[in-house]
């Protein structure tokens, strides 16, 4: 072997050369990204800016372009999102508490973990296959709210699963052991413990689903959504006793995607421009949940550490 | 009010409180006032010895890692017993043993029995939830949970449904004074643990384990990660505590064997090789393999 100094220096200049080529590269590729998204944002933006106003949000669908609006569409989008949430979060971080703290790990839990992480792959528009068939048909819930929310949390059930596992995951086992020996149950330990410190990790998951879950097309569309829908849904807040209607679970509905998809499918341009603006709309919503998530992360993860 | 199970609180709590009180105050020379359950059929000095825990003929598995062979050990009730020897010996499994923290290890095994005032914990009959009020246990990295400390020291009676504000504040204070940590935090309850010094975070785990006055203290290397003056202080705290409690440590530094423990137990290699009075053990060990390590041949 001939380690002279000389083919030391080489090589260090070498890794040096590497690392400066890397930097590049890396550098080149988040550009990539970035410059794709403002590119995206600019070009809704320079549609769609003009015809957002406070009209466009409380306005019906419409046969002149001008006169469209999004108040079936967001109200709509808003009430799938609360059944989605309702279905898919108690499920979720039940399933992801029991798969890590309570069932045994065998050859059957590791089966359906397996399972879980394909589901978050099966490709939406099959889930809503599956719900044209199980929630309209099977179960008669019809082309409604409720159809649509269970459809879109059974999409988002995995990622919802994987992210309480994984944020249950970051909790030290000193914290567990630390309330066994003192008596604590596992569902005190649980409750007490590992949920509250891995609440900013679930949120953030939960979160990130959800945003997914609202620019979800295909499977909506595959149950029968509403392309074109002049009327709310009925109030779940009523003035007379009992003051609450669960009415509009059953009711027909149409969602933000969809409406930008029936007014891109129109020949006019005018109607191009309110779907640019409900797009750049939505990509707001979806924008504004992700902040709320990382501020959720920052919160706790600020507040708790072992 | 409220009972509380075998945990020593079966009498009516506040008139206990009281009684604390006044031990708290007492002078370290009058060691028997500071007993839980005083026995007046028992003469003060000529005390008999009880062992508390029996291990008999216990061998543990980690998978097919057989961990320890054939142990037969007694803890004698209210004294300080120290397990010593190198790393892997089986000490620190041997001490989860004895309120069944290696339950929550995967793929374990233990065949023997291991008596608590002669019940077999390892019995199916046996609540591993109250066995662990009754073996409380103190790890070798401090965990305080990312609460208050208050809220840290009360949990063990929270979770059994005590939420009294007054007894939870009087169960607070006097475990952090017998922690030796209230005259530093006493202003600061509810400040969060983990903002404590790694010293004080140990004493507060202590502090957690007092409060529901368990029998037996387990305690996991409780300083190995603690600077000399807090360690001072750990041990200074054990020697007081062991009037009221028994305690058992598992520790790397056989200096603090010596100075904590009444009895101290050498293991080798999953076996127990020799158990005696502290002062024997060190001076004049029976067996050769104790005597190459506490002198420093090996481990």
């Amino acid at each position: 072997m001939d380690i002279s100094k000389q083919t030391i220096e080489k090589h260090l200049s070498g890794n040096r050369r590497f690392d400066a080529f890397f930097t590049v590269v890396g550098l080149l590729s988040t550009f990539v990204g970035m410059i794709t998204l403002a590119a995206l944002l600019f070009d809704l933006a320079s549609d769609g800016l003009g015809r957002i106003s406070p009209q466009f949000f409380i306005s019906f669908p419409s046969r002149f372009a001008a006169q469209a609006g999004i108040l079936s569409a967001w109200v709509g989008t808003v009430l799938v999102m609360i059944v989605t949430a309702l279905a898919a979060i108690p499920m979720g971080v039940g399933a992801g508490v029991y798969l890590e703290e309570y069932a045994p790990k065998n050859w059957l839990t590791g089966l359906i973990e397996i399972n879980i992480a394909n589901l978050a792959g099966v490709p939406s528009i099959v889930y809503g296959l599956m719900a044209l068939g199980l929630f309209v048909y099977q179960f008669g819930f019809g082309q409604s709210v409720l159809s649509a929310g269970l459809t879109l949390a059974l999409l988002i059930l995995p990622i919802v699963i994987v992210a309480t596992r994984e944020s249950i995951r970051a909790v030290p086992l000193s914290m567990r052991e630390a309330a066994y020996a003192l008596g604590a149950t596992k569902w005190q330990t649980t409750k007490d413990h590992v949920l509250p410190y891995s609440m900013g990790g679930i949120l953030t998951g939960v979160i990130i689903a959800l945003s997914r879950a609202i620019g979800e097309t295909a499977p909506l569309i595959t149950i029968g959504a509403l392309t074109f829908i002049a009327f709310l849904p009925d109030p779940p807040i009523k003035g007379t006793f009992p003051f609450i209607s669960f009415d509009w679970l059953w009711s027909p509905f149409s969602v933000m995607p969809i409406q930008m998809f029936n007014w891109v499918s129109r020949p006019q341009q005018e109607f191009h421009l309110n779907a640019a603006a409900t797009g750049l709309i939505l990509m707001g919503m979806t924008l504004l949940m992700n902040a709320v998530a990382i501020y959720f992360r920052y919160r706790f993860r600020k507040r708790i550490k072992w | 009010m409220v009972a509380i199970g075998t945990n020593g609180w079966n009498t009516e709590p506040l008139g206990g409180m009281m009684n604390f009180q006044e031990n708290i105050d007492a002078p370290k020379t009058k060691p028997l006032a500071l007993m839980k359950q005083p026995d007046p059929t028992r003469p003060e000095q000529a005390q008999v010895e009880r062992s508390i825990i029996e291990v008999q003929d216990v061998n543990f598995y980690y998978g097919s890692a057989h961990a320890l062979k054939s142990i037969n050990i007694e803890i004698p009730e209210k004294k300080a017993t120290a397990f010593i020897g190198p790393s892997g010996c089986g000490k620190t499994t041997l001490l989860r043993c004895l309120n069944r923290m290696n339950d929550l290890i995967l793929n374990t095994r233990l065949t023997g029995t291991v008596q608590l005032d002669g019940k077999d914990i390892y019995d199916s009959s046996t609540d591993v939830i109250n066995l662990r009020r009754r073996v409380g246990m103190i790890f070798q990295k401090w965990n305080p949970f990312p609460k208050s400390i208050y809220e840290n020291v009360v949990y063990g009676l929270r979770i059994v449904g005590i939420n009294n504000r007054g007894f939870l504040d009087e169960v607070a204070e006097k475990s952090l004074r017998r922690a030796a940590l209230w005259d530093e935090v006493k202003d600061n309850l509810s400040k969060a643990a983990t903002d404590l010094s790694g010293g004080q975070q140990q004493r507060l785990c202590i502090a957690r384990a007092l409060a529901v006055e368990p029998e037996v203290l387990l305690m996991d290397e409780p300083c190995s990660a603690l600077d000399p003056i807090s360690t001072a202080k750990v041990e200074e705290l054990i020697h007081e505590l062991k009037d009221t409690f028994t305690i058992v440590i598992v520790t790397h530094n056989m200096q603090q064997a010596a100075r904590c423990a009444d009895r101290t137990a050498f293991f080798y290699l999953g076996e127990l090789i020799e158990i005696g009075d502290t002062a024997k053990l060190f001076t004049a060990p029976e067996q050769r393999q104790t005597e190459d390590y506490i002198t420093g041949r090996f481990g």
